[in-house]
């Protein structure tokens, strides 16, 4: 992998020479049209207008082009300039992105409050990130250490659950030649590195990357390690390993955003990238009021420590949600190349492939499948593969600057399918990408199961078994398959229910109903909202499941030995496999294995009692 | 005359060189410093001006959208000025009160409105990090929605109604009843009504503006009127008008602002006539692909800022064709807005009002607004409580009608007995006006039929407090 080389040495020389390349000659809604055109290339991030809004050139033919306008265009005129900066579109990645929260084009929200007031203005530009701000950094490198590319230079306290590494930019090897400590701003050098061809390097805390390139790395890694997320239905029956990638589609109302903000929430990540993308305005005010107070469940450190937040709202500019997407996984890749695990959440993707099929329409582009463009899936793919487990760049030496880093990227997408039918383009090319598939039910969400995650049209295809064996419990495989096969089951029974009615079946049969509405309601059923239940450590889930499982166990013994399924089920145990979510997950191990020890009990002297009185 | 309240800065100079009309557009040549989205002014044969605005510039072209038609134009006598501006409207409180047109000119007789303020009816995005999250409960007196789908102010919530469903009659209660809950320590806050009326019926809009004239509400007010007999492309400016002034009121005078936009199917419906005009690629049953994004343009103008007293709450009412949801207007809306209220036949016709269907309804902004210091601590597991039981009535009662009531259990006679004890008590609240203590004294009531183990969705704790053995 090679990328971005010659980009980064470039853009240090351009960025401050933009200059005038052509007129605006066309103009329909976020599409501008160009002549003249001169000293662009394709993907170019252009000024465009006397209020230099933010375009990229997104078709060119002859001296005439076409540039996508990443800002409302309201008040444009033909025969305003446009100006060339050089470089494609870029992120500025550096201390201060965590905590922070950006528009799609990396403009600080919250700076702009100031600046600008309560409401978006256009064309307003502001520095992504404070140049003022001193941070204190500390030199892992000295004079004349020999680098390379991924390197760490030194580490910045970035927040309290971040140490910001700070790396030697990608293809870049030489020889330090001076290097600085201290408090020092995100502008000033810090490391100057003579390359081998004896070129001057000079380093400061802030890098840039073009969004759309991919960040490079040493090598992928196996996915063996699950994300837990605290989700019983997602840790247990469709995990999602640390560096995979998994889309949740489900129509409106299903719970796509309240199982997202629960993943930013509880994830086992270090770092979390949040997408808000085409997406409502008061929920984003939801995720920042709380993430402050929210404390991380380990460190209790208030989880905005750990977070970045992108939001373009969908009263935002539509060709800046594309944008928004990019510059996501592009910090995600920023970090994860510090060596920690990133978990990225787009919410929601679907509004991303709308944005592409309106400026393609805009176009004039030959439509595929529902209007969306052809390159829709090609789009998407190469997105998802931007998720990974990866040995980093510039470690494995015995070096202080080069130890062992392992990062990943796992990237969660949200699909909106119209009318909730899965069928759409996004969801089948997202589906056939991504290896784990959370599918959201209508129904499930009418009845208020929450996560409305469906057992059957799921899946995860990443096979994490021997981890969980390993880690957890060596039965736990076999356990989950056991649960997913009542549940399969019932579906099958319920189906002469609706036929013939409860009274066809037998007791074992009716038996199975009972246990898969244990397993639906007292099992997969979650709260987000009530703290107790809104974690699930992989213990706690896991004993929860041997429970009930046990639970099923002794009653078909009970059954087998002649005793009628009312008989069991009114005993009292029962309240109690329903109260189970309620115990502490400190205290949950202990407290189900006593619960198992009085199923045994229960279930062991009724069928005795029953022998000896039929004896 | 439009140009009472939309801005008239008018270049003087007019070009006269329309080369076509086409449906509600008008593609005007050699035009010279014309700016993308401006107001256009078209002067007729007659001299009479007409406002439109400005939809594509192609070299010397631009093609104009009339808001008022086209007819009764022409290609060699029509004028064409531009205002070097975009679409304005005058805004002022005086404006309550008052009854307008669907571009805000007064129609009820009155003297002109004397602007405080020109605004451009587009309004800016409000920046994500100034929105404060909405969480003061709104009592609507509705059960259904105060209980199981609560309302919190700066929400956007609409009502999904049918033809022949009575969707107008329970916007108009909400809106009469409608009151937050710490009124009493504060005093009453000050609060509007803007009421857009976009393409309904004279029935429909008379009974909106005699039920605020009863209700006294009529001079906190703002009326918006399009008629179904109004031209069409009107519409298209209708909700912004309204908006813009509701987000003047709310900003700038501190009041706290119920829109309600009736009926949303209408406005779209012009949409789509406008795309076809346009000639542009039709998304799902011909309706624009960037419906979604026009729509968020709208409802995400619903919120609460950081620091500012007043308020916008939307209740947006429209009609599902075919009662279907999955129509593209109910679908789209349903993604932007939070929640939706769903009105059903099947309970309009049992004789339930309002008929309110809670399994397909929702309020996403429920959670923040209520519990413990908002309305109770038993209310959010209240809901979940019931809706459990009252799904499985549901179901239960198709089963029945299969296999009849022999073979149920116990405990599927109970809940079958709830779920109709549900619909015509709880649900069939008629014109009352319920406060929240007695919705969730009944619903403790409807709960207590069952057996305190049964009431797995609350903690044990609050059956205690609660549970009415």
């Amino acid at each position: 992998m090679q990328p971005g080389r010659k980009f980064i040495l470039k853009v240090k020389v351009m960025e401050a020479v933009s200059k005038e390349c052509g007129i605006i000659n066309r103009i329909s809604g976020p599409v501008v049209g160009v002549s003249g055109l001169e000293e662009v290339r394709l993907h170019d991030m252009v000024w465009v207008g006397d209020a230099k809004l933010v375009g990229e050139v997104i078709r060119m033919s002859g001296t005439q082009a076409t540039i996508q306008v990443y800002e409302e265009t309201s008040g444009l005129k033909i025969g305003e300039p446009i100006w060339g900066t050089g470089h494609p579109l870029i992120a500025h990645l550096g201390p201060g992105l965590m905590g922070q929260i950006f528009d799609g084009l990396q403009r600080p929200l919250n700076k702009l409050a100031e600046v600008e007031g309560n409401f978006l203005q256009r064309g307003v530009s502001e520095n992504s990130l404070s140049q003022d701000k001193k941070w204190q950094f500390t030199p892992l490198v000295k004079e004349g250490d020999h680098v390379q590319a991924g390197n760490i230079l030194g580490e910045v306290p970035e927040t309290q659950s971040i140490m910001h590494r700070i790396l030697v930019p990608p293809n870049l090897t030489g020889r330090i030649v001076e290097v600085k400590a201290g408090d020092l701003t995100i502008a000033e050098p810090i490391v100057i590195i003579e390359d081998d061809q004896r070129k001057i390097n000079t380093i400061n805390m802030e890098q840039i990357w073009p969004v759309r390139t991919p960040r490079p790395y040493k090598r992928r890694l196996d996915l063996a390690e699950p994300l837990v997320t605290g989700k019983r239905v997602i840790d247990m029956f469709f995990p999602i390993p640390k560096g995979g990638s998994a889309i949740i589609p489900g129509g409106f109302g299903t719970g796509k955003t309240v199982i997202q903000q629960s993943l930013a929430r509880w994830s086992d990540v270090d770092v979390v990238v949040y997408v808000g993308c085409g997406e409502r305005g008061n929920e984003m005010a939801e995720v920042l009021m709380e993430l402050p107070e929210l404390e991380d469940r380990v460190k209790g450190i208030p989880l905005i420590n750990r977070t970045v937040l992108i939001a373009n709202t969908s009263n935002m500019p539509v060709a800046a949600r594309e944008a928004s997407i990019y510059l996501g996984i592009t910090i995600a890749e920023y970090y994860r190349d510090m060596g920690y695990d990133v978990l990225m959440l787009a919410d929601s993707t679907s509004r991303w492939g709308e944005a592409l099929r309106e400026v393609s329409g805009r176009l004039e582009e030959i439509p595929g499948e529902e209007g969306y463009p052809a390159y829709l899936s090609s789009r998407l793919a190469e997105f998802y593969e931007r998720a990974g487990h990866v040995d980093c760049l510039g470690n494995g030496e015995d070096k202080p600057y080069a130890g062992h880093r392992e990062g990943s990227v796992s990237l969660v997408g949200a699909v909106s399918p119209p009318g909730g039918d899965f069928s759409d383009p996004i969801t089948q090319s997202s589906m056939r990408i991504t290896g784990v598939f959370w599918a959201l039910d209508y129904e499930l969400s009418r009845k208020r199961h929450f996560p409305a995650i469906n057992w059957i049209k799921s899946f995860s295809l990443v096979d994490l078994s021997r981890w969980f064996g390993d880690n957890i419990e060596e039965d736990f495989p076999k356990l989950v398959q056991e649960a997913k096969s009542i549940l399969g089951r019932e579906n099958e029974l319920l189906q002469v229910v609706q036929l013939i009615g409860q009274e066809a079946l037998s007791d074992m049969e009716r038996e199975i109903l009972n246990i898969s509405k244990l397993l639906r309601e007292d099992f997969l059923q979650q709260s987000s909202i009530q703290d107790i239940d809104a974690f699930s450590s992989l213990e706690k889930s896991y004993w929860m499941l041997k429970v009930i499982l046990e639970y099923h166990k002794k009653t078909q013994e009970a059954l087998a030995a002649g005793i009628e399924l009312n008989a069991i089920t009114n005993l009292p145990v029962l309240q109690r496999i329903a109260r189970m979510k309620e115990i502490d997950v400190e205290k949950a191990v202990p407290e189900l294995k006593r619960l198992i020890g009085k199923i045994d009990d229960d279930l062991t002297s009724l069928i005795s009692n029953w022998e000896t009185e039929n004896a | 005359m439009p140009e009472k309240l939309l801005n008239t800065k008018l270049a003087t100079k007019e070009y006269r060189t329309l080369s076509q009309i086409k449906g509600p557009l008008v593609f005007v040549e050699r035009v010279a410093d014309v700016a993308y989205d401006e107001m256009v002014q078209i002067i007729d044969p007659d001299g009479n001006p007409r406002v439109g605005r400005v939809l594509e510039i192609d070299g010397d072209m631009a093609i104009i959208q009339m808001f008022l038609g086209t007819e009764g134009l022409d290609i060699s006598r029509t004028g064409v000025r531009f205002s070097g501006d975009v679409v304005r409207l005058k805004v002022s409180p005086s404006m309550l009160g008052r009854i307008l047109n669907g571009m805000g000119e007064p129609i009820d007789g009155g003297p002109d409105i004397v602007p405080e303020k020109l605004e451009d009816i587009n309004g800016s995005p409000i920046n994500p990090a100034v929105r404060n999250e909405p969480k003061e409960f709104i009592q609507t007196g509705v059960s259904t929605i105060d209980g199981l789908n609560s309302l919190a102010r700066g929400q956007k919530l609409p009502i999904f109604s049918g033809s022949g469903l009575p969707g107008n009659e329970l916007a108009a209660q909400i809106a009469s009843q409608a009151r937050v809950l710490s009124d009493e320590k504060k005093g009453d806050e000050p609060f509007a009504v803007v009421f857009a009326a976009i393409g309904i019926t004279h029935r429909e809009s008379s009974f909106f503006i005699e039920h605020f004239r009863s209700s006294g509400a009529l001079d906190r007010t703002v009326v918006f009127l399009n008629h179904a007999d109004d031209p069409t492309i009107e519409r298209i400016m209708t909700p912004r008008a309204a908006l813009t002034t509701a987000e003047y009121l709310a900003y700038t005078h501190d009041l706290h602002v119920l829109v309600i936009l009736t009926d949303m199917t209408n406005y779209c419906e012009a949409l789509r006539e406008l795309s076809v005009a346009r000639e542009e690629l039709p998304g799902r049953r011909g309706y624009p692909g960037y419906m979604y994004s026009d729509l968020a343009s709208l409802y995400e103008r619903a919120g609460r800022i950081k620091g500012k007293k007043g308020s916008v709450t939307q209740l947006i009412l429209l009609s599902m064709p075919d009662d279907d949801i999955t129509h593209p207007i109910p679908d789209l809306t349903g993604y932007i807005t939070e929640g939706q209220i769903v009105l059903g036949r099947g309970l309009h016709q049992k004789g339930v009002f309002p008929p309110v269907d809670v399994l397909p309804s929702l309020s996403r902004l429920m959670k923040e607004a209520i519990g413990k210091g908002h309305t109770r601590e038993d209310h959010q597991s209240v809901a979940d409580q019931i809706y459990s039981f009252y799904a499985e009535g549901r179901e239960l009662e198709k089963l029945v009608a299969i296999i009849g009531e022999a073979s149920l259990t116990e405990q599927d006679q109970r809940i079958l007995n709830f779920s109709k004890r549900f619909e015509q008590e709880f649900i069939n609240q008629g014109t009352e006006n319920r406060s929240i203590e007695q919705t969730l004294a009944l619903a403790w009531e409807l709960l207590s039929m069952f057996p305190k183990e049964y009431l797995k969705r609350i903690p044990e704790d609050m059956i205690e407090k609660y549970y009415k053995g």
